[in-house]
């Protein structure tokens, strides 16, 4: 029987639930509707009678001290109500809590075979024709994954899809380019005319049709997500011809660097290098913009969990350790009225974007320590989301390699339709449609399946229980299973996967992009202790096939052949594109025309810009200590709310050895020129971990780019020029590339045009920490203390926060030294090492007056200095010294008796004695004889720097 | 003379065992790591250890509620080998999502000796976000085994439902006058503590509570990941100042009440 289950708070004991919602109702001027009643609903089947479901409604659904249940069986229900809306998932949804529901009813000794969950919030204010709908739409739900069900309070019927029946579809290919296109179109493959050729001409050889999975594999196998085509194309740009862009550019520091220390880099599902005698470290950044645009919390959820899968999935298995994220979403002030169609507004995919990063990040125990959150009208349609993980593996590990012979065994998560299509989805546009179009893209992950899996996947590693190992990302087992056997072959009779719930066709297994899924290649005779050892913590193993030497990739499905594919044609048969690339700089502002701000104004306003302000209202909901090794946190100084430079971690328990993680992103340079924007962000990830104590001769780096539609010759001028940027600034390091990745087609479709995000490199900089207590963080320690400005200043505005403060953009671009700055890192890192360093803070967004503000307020103290004392200054206007962006600066705090040791180890970098720590808390800064420029209340600062993104957060205004 | 031995139980979610168990082990126990379902089978394998420690995490994903449906399976199965343990002297410990799954499956508040059971609860956070922040702790006078003096500590708290809340104002004095309030939060005045002090919006401030022999603590902060100097958000500021994190006492005294 079913029966109905209705959560809701005891009197007093109202869920902070419906306050959240009440003040976004107030945000959004609605609170006329308010208040709100929020309540849990269950629908739950089986052999049960009335006593039995209010057992589990007491002992299972509800904690009597403050909630009350209400059971009815399903058909009593008085579920009609207009002031109610209910909201719960779409089918085929995953929704997590189903299997805990029914791990607890089974405690309990009842089986359950129906389960439905949702949610209710009833109005009890004045409410008007559509309001539920429109708030529930606006607030409450996301339609491309949630059923909205306005004037209910209560759940519908469970789904029940329909079975599948085995049919094998050949698809004829069309003789015309017409009819080529057409149907690369209407089968979602993305695949141009070419390539569409090219798979025409391969099956009329064979004389015969593909079947649709055929044709699946290979567009999975060959989209631009997976094979990078247009960075590892030919490339033509003016006088520079590239036989291969990535290789000749990015790969070529690290070959031409040839550290020792680097284990393996660019072949696996991450990086890796060398760490302590006993492990290595390895690193991946993954970048997950589409779907998080569509669906903020799955896609970010599962962005994060499948970077944590690429570090599972590298060698014989890597633990993960840390996690980053950076975000770029619109500006947070955007009126919801002038937001393009489809898209949501900044603040609900930022809200959206973190909860997902947080859900999944926290619940797999795994500390998020590293961010960064950009701001720019240009993200509105296309928001970027990046998520990154760090892994520790054991030395002699990073390799692996499966046999023929080996099985094929799926690990972890069912198969069911969510994710089809999503790496040819993250290769083209978004649009208004996107939503509805191809929501089926879209996952929702489900962190302890993950987790569960993890546990034990690192535990039959360290039993070598098998030979290799691959994540299922973007195309699913198609990518696993095809990667793994690229060079032997593989038979897999695709019924054998486990689904989630019938009626999936074997094409939809084979590319479906569920979460929570490895591939392993397990030696027959380890099969039997996996499997056992699985079982023991109730994670689900399946074998689906057997790698082989045919070099063929065969799929089944009950016994029919459904494919039956040369590997070499499907990784090598791919035709390797030509491109056209320009750049042009853009025109000059003029100079003249603009009156400045008022130092003292424009750093009040600087501080609380989102850009520039506290992340705090998002790095608290962050686990960012689990495991115990952060030893640098993300938020640092007297009250623990100074933004941190780099963040370390000692991720071995006991271990005062660790790591630093540091990131760099620059794109309003890149709106002036990407080379020097990709050095400028390089520079800034190596600086943030330099100055919290990382050794800048230990260090790797990793590229991620987002950019837009490199079919553009100008767009793939501009990726031309940030990949030499790079090269470039990592040869100049000494600092090798280790991993990357790229996402193209970042751009928005709108009736009057597309939209293009700035030209966005994250640059992530990994760099060793010999002994965590030899470290250093960027808040004020002590009045007295001499601030000692090292790296010389220029008049470098162009894209800085200040011109952007003005409404412009300026001309004069950051340029990185490329000879000065690796010296003025290594001096830094020698400070500190040397245990000078009382505090260290990088130069970067706002220039020094930003850096000595954040000082300050971290340390809770003042400061006073003379700006004539800044190396570089003579020249240069007040305005200039003290916003310039001028990558390659540090201050340093020391104790005064010190000056005279620290200078002789900065000794050949341009370095001075700038002014003093005070007591006073006000931050002071004169230029010439006494001309006070600054002399501003440290806490009225803080006040601003606090404030500035959590008012948009905690809901002041959205309109 | 044998280590006191630690059983640090897992479970799908759970994620705070590693470094629990490396706690329990610097302060001198012999520590295994048992999953639940080999527990469930077998309850008598808890007679082994003189200790329990249920540490922190996200049991089954916290579905339904935090620490639910591992609440569940120890008061429908584990009860009797919970309560055994106890009553041979035995300590148990439950951190963060442990403190969640003692006090739904009933072990904590537990019986009280004299008069009707004490009715508690944690639920989500008065922010109603998921927050890492550390914390100051004052000790109460308590039977709390773990904790033997009143000095201050400093730990990190970071969850979602950690609010503490009682059914009644009266439940609450019970608690205090039967001494099994263990940890308080404490704000930088006399008197309540304000948010983000209290973090949760606690009733009484409280963060961790004991049954009525004082041998079952339920604490809401992760004392095992302050076990080092540098482990604490400011020790840049203050080197030298500890020898140790606040968190490592509470593992050294209950390897030493189980030695005893």
């Amino acid at each position: 029987m079913l029966w109905h289950f209705e959560i809701s708070p005891r009197e007093n004991f109202e869920s902070a639930a419906s306050h959240d919602v009440e003040r976004h109702l107030a945000a959004l001027g609605w609170r006329r509707m308010g208040p709100v009643e929020a309540r849990r609903l269950y629908l739950l089947g089986g052999d049960i009678d009335e006593e039995d479901a209010r057992r589990l409604g007491a002992r299972l659904l509800s904690d009597e001290v403050v909630e009350t249940c209400r059971v009815d069986a399903f058909d009593a229900v008085p579920s009609d109500d207009p002031r109610s809306v209910t909201i719960t998932r779409k089918a085929g949804v995953m929704e997590p809590a189903e299997e805990s529901i029914r791990r607890g009813a089974a405690r309990l000794g009842l089986e359950l075979d129906e389960i439905r969950t949702g949610t209710c919030f009833r109005f009890l204010g004045d409410l008007e024709e559509g309001d539920l709908e429109t708030v529930a739409r606006r607030l409450l739900a996301n339609d491309v994954v949630d059923e909205i069900l306005p004037g209910r309070r209560g759940l519908p019927l469970p789904h029940h899809p329909e079975p599948y029946r085995f049919r094998r579809i050949v698809v004829p290919l069309p003789d015309t380019d017409e009819g080529l296109l057409e149907l690369s179109r209407s089968m979602g493959l993305s695949l141009n005319l070419e390539e569409m050729r090219t798979v025409r001409g391969h099956f009329a050889k064979m004389g015969r049709d593909p079947t649709d999975v055929e044709l699946e594999t290979l567009a999975q196998t060959w989209s631009e997500h997976c094979k990078h085509k247009t960075f590892t194309a030919r490339v033509t740009m003016g006088e520079r011809r590239y036989e291969n862009l990535l290789k000749e550019t990015v790969f070529e520091a690290t070959r031409s660097l040839n550290k020792d220390w680097c284990v393996s880099v660019f072949k696996d599902n991450a990086g890796i290098v060398r760490f302590d005698d006993d492990f290595d470290l390895c690193i991946k950044v993954e970048t997950h913009n589409h779907p998080s645009a569509i669906e903020p919390y799955g896609g970010a959820g599962t962005g994060l969990g499948g970077v944590i899968r690429d570090i599972l999935g590298t060698g014989q298995g890597g633990k993960p350790v840390a996690n980053l994220d950076v975000f770029c979403v619109g500006r947070p002030d955007v009126s919801a009225h002038n937001l393009p169609a489809g898209v949501h507004h900044p603040l609900r995919i930022l809200e959206g974007v973190v909860a997902g990063v947080r859900d999944y990040g926290n619940r797999m125990g795994i500390p998020t320590v590293s961010g960064a959150v950009l701001f720019d009208e240009r993200y509105t349609g296309n928001p970027l989301v990046f998520c990154g993980t760090v892994g520790l593996i054991p030395r002699g590990m990073s390799e692996g390699e499966a046999r023929p012979g080996d099985l094929i065994v799926a690990l972890g998560g069912r198969t069911g339709r969510d994710g089809i299509h999503g790496a040819t989805f993250s290769s083209r546009e978004l649009h208004e449609e996107s939503e509805s179009v191809d929501g089926g893209a879209v996952q929702i992950g489900n962190a302890i399946t993950e987790k569960r899996m993890m546990d034990v996947l690192l535990a039959a590693r360290d039993r070598h229980l098998f030979r290799a190992v691959t994540d299922c990302g973007a195309g699913g087992f198609s990518s696993a299973v095809g990667e793994m056997a690229e060079h032997i072959g593989a038979d897999v009779e695709l019924s054998r996967a486990p689904l989630k719930y019938p009626g999936l066709s074997y094409a939809e297994i084979w590319i479906s992009e569920a979460q929570e899924r490895m591939v392993l290649a397990v030696p027959p005779e380890h099969l039997d202790e996996l499997k056992a050892l699985c079982d023991s913590e109730d994670v689900e193993s399946s074998v689906l096939g057997t790698f082989t030497d045919t070099s063929r990739l065969r799929l089944f499905y009950e016994g029919e052949s459904v494919a039956d594919m040369d590997m070499d044609f499907l990784h090598n048969g791919l035709p390797r594109p030509s491109r056209e690339a320009t750049w042009s700089p853009p025109p000059q502002e003029p100079r003249e025309g603009f009156e400045s701000r008022q130092p003292s104004d424009a750093l009040a306003a600087l501080l609380e810009e989102p850009n520039l302000a506290s992340k705090e209202w998002i790095i608290r909901q962050y686990d960012h200590e689990v495991q115990a090794g952060s030893c640098i946190k993300p938020l640092v100084g007297a009250r623990s709310d100074g933004p941190g430079d780099g963040s370390v971690v000692a991720p071995r328990l006991g271990s005062t050895k660790g790591f630093a993680l540091g990131l760099g992103v620059q794109p309003w340079i890149a709106d002036l020129d990407p080379y020097l924007a990709s050095t400028a962000a390089l520079d800034e990830a190596v600086r943030n971990v330099v100055a919290v104590g990382g050794d800048p001769e230990h260090t790797c780096l990793l590229d991620n780019f987002s950019w837009g539609n490199t079919a553009k010759p100008d767009r793939l001028g501009a990726l031309v020029l940030a990949a030499e940027g790079l090269k470039d600034a990592a040869l100049a390091m000494g600092m090798p590339f280790v991993s990357g990745k790229d996402s193209l087609n970042n751009e928005y479709a709108t009736r009057d045009g597309s939209i293009c995000i700035p030209h966005t490199v994250v640059v992530t900089a990994l760099s060793l920490v010999h002994d965590v207590e030899r470290t250093t963080t960027m808040d004020l320690k002590k009045a007295g203390n001499r601030l000692i400005l090292v790296g010389p200043t220029r008049d470098e505005r162009g894209g800085s926060a200040w011109m952007r403060l003005h409404g412009r953009r300026g001309d004069l671009a950051p340029h990185v030294d490329l000879k000065l700055a690796p010296k003025i890192h290594a001096a830094i890192h020698r400070v500190i090492r040397a245990g000078y360093a009382e505090s260290c803070h990088d130069l970067s967004d706002g220039g020094l007056a930003a850096a000595l503000a954040e000082m300050a307020l971290a340390g809770d103290l003042g400061l006073e200095v003379e700006l004539e004392c800044v190396p570089g200054s003579e020249e240069l206007e007040t305005d200039a010294i003290l916003f310039s962006e001028t990558p390659s600066r540090y201050v340093l705090e020391i104790a005064a008796s010190q000056w005279d040791d620290v200078r002789s180890i900065l000794d050949g970098v341009p370095a001075a004695d700038i002014g003093a720590v005070t007591a006073s808390k006000r931050v002071r800064a004169t230029h010439g004889k006494d001309t006070v420029v600054l002399d501003e209340d440290v806490d009225e600062l803080a006040a601003r720097f606090r404030s500035g993104l959590t008012r948009y957060m905690e809901g002041e205004s959205r309109d | 003379m044998t280590e006191p031995r630690v059983c640090v139980l897992r479970a799908a979610g759970v994620n705070c065992n590693e470094e629990t168990a490396f706690a329990f082990e610097r302060a001198g126990a012999e520590v295994r790591e048992i999953h639940v379902n080999q527990l469930l089978e077998s309850p008598k394998l808890l007679g082994e250890f003189g200790a329990v420690a249920i540490p922190g995490g996200f049991s089954y994903g916290d579905d339904i509620a935090a620490g639910r449906i591992l609440a569940l399976e120890i008061d429908e199965t584990l009860g009797e080998a919970f309560r055994s343990l106890v009553e041979r002297g035995g300590l148990v410990i439950g951190i963060c999502n442990g403190f969640q799954v003692l006090i739904k499956s009933g072990l904590l508040p537990g019986p009280s000796p004299d008069g009707p059971p004490i009715r508690a609860t944690l639920r989500d956070n008065a922010s109603h976000r998921y927050e890492d922040r550390w914390v100051r702790l004052r000790p109460d006078p308590s039977l709390c085994l773990f904790l033997n003096d009143d000095d201050e500590l400093e730990l990190p708290a970071a969850h979602a439902e950690g609010r503490f809340t009682v059914a009644d104002e009266s439940d609450l004095e019970r608690l205090a006058s039967d001494r099994r309030v263990a940890l308080r939060y404490l704000g930088p005045e006399p008197g309540p503590a304000p948010y983000p002090f209290n973090p949760n919006g606690s009733a009484g401030d409280v963060a961790a509570i004991v049954d009525a022999t004082g041998q079952v603590l339920g604490m809401m902060p992760h004392p095992e990941r302050a076990l080092f100097p540098w482990q604490h958000p400011r020790w840049t500021r203050e080197r030298g100042r500890r020898t140790q994190g606040d968190g490592a006492r509470i593992f050294e005294n209950a390897v030493r009440h189980l030695r005893a």
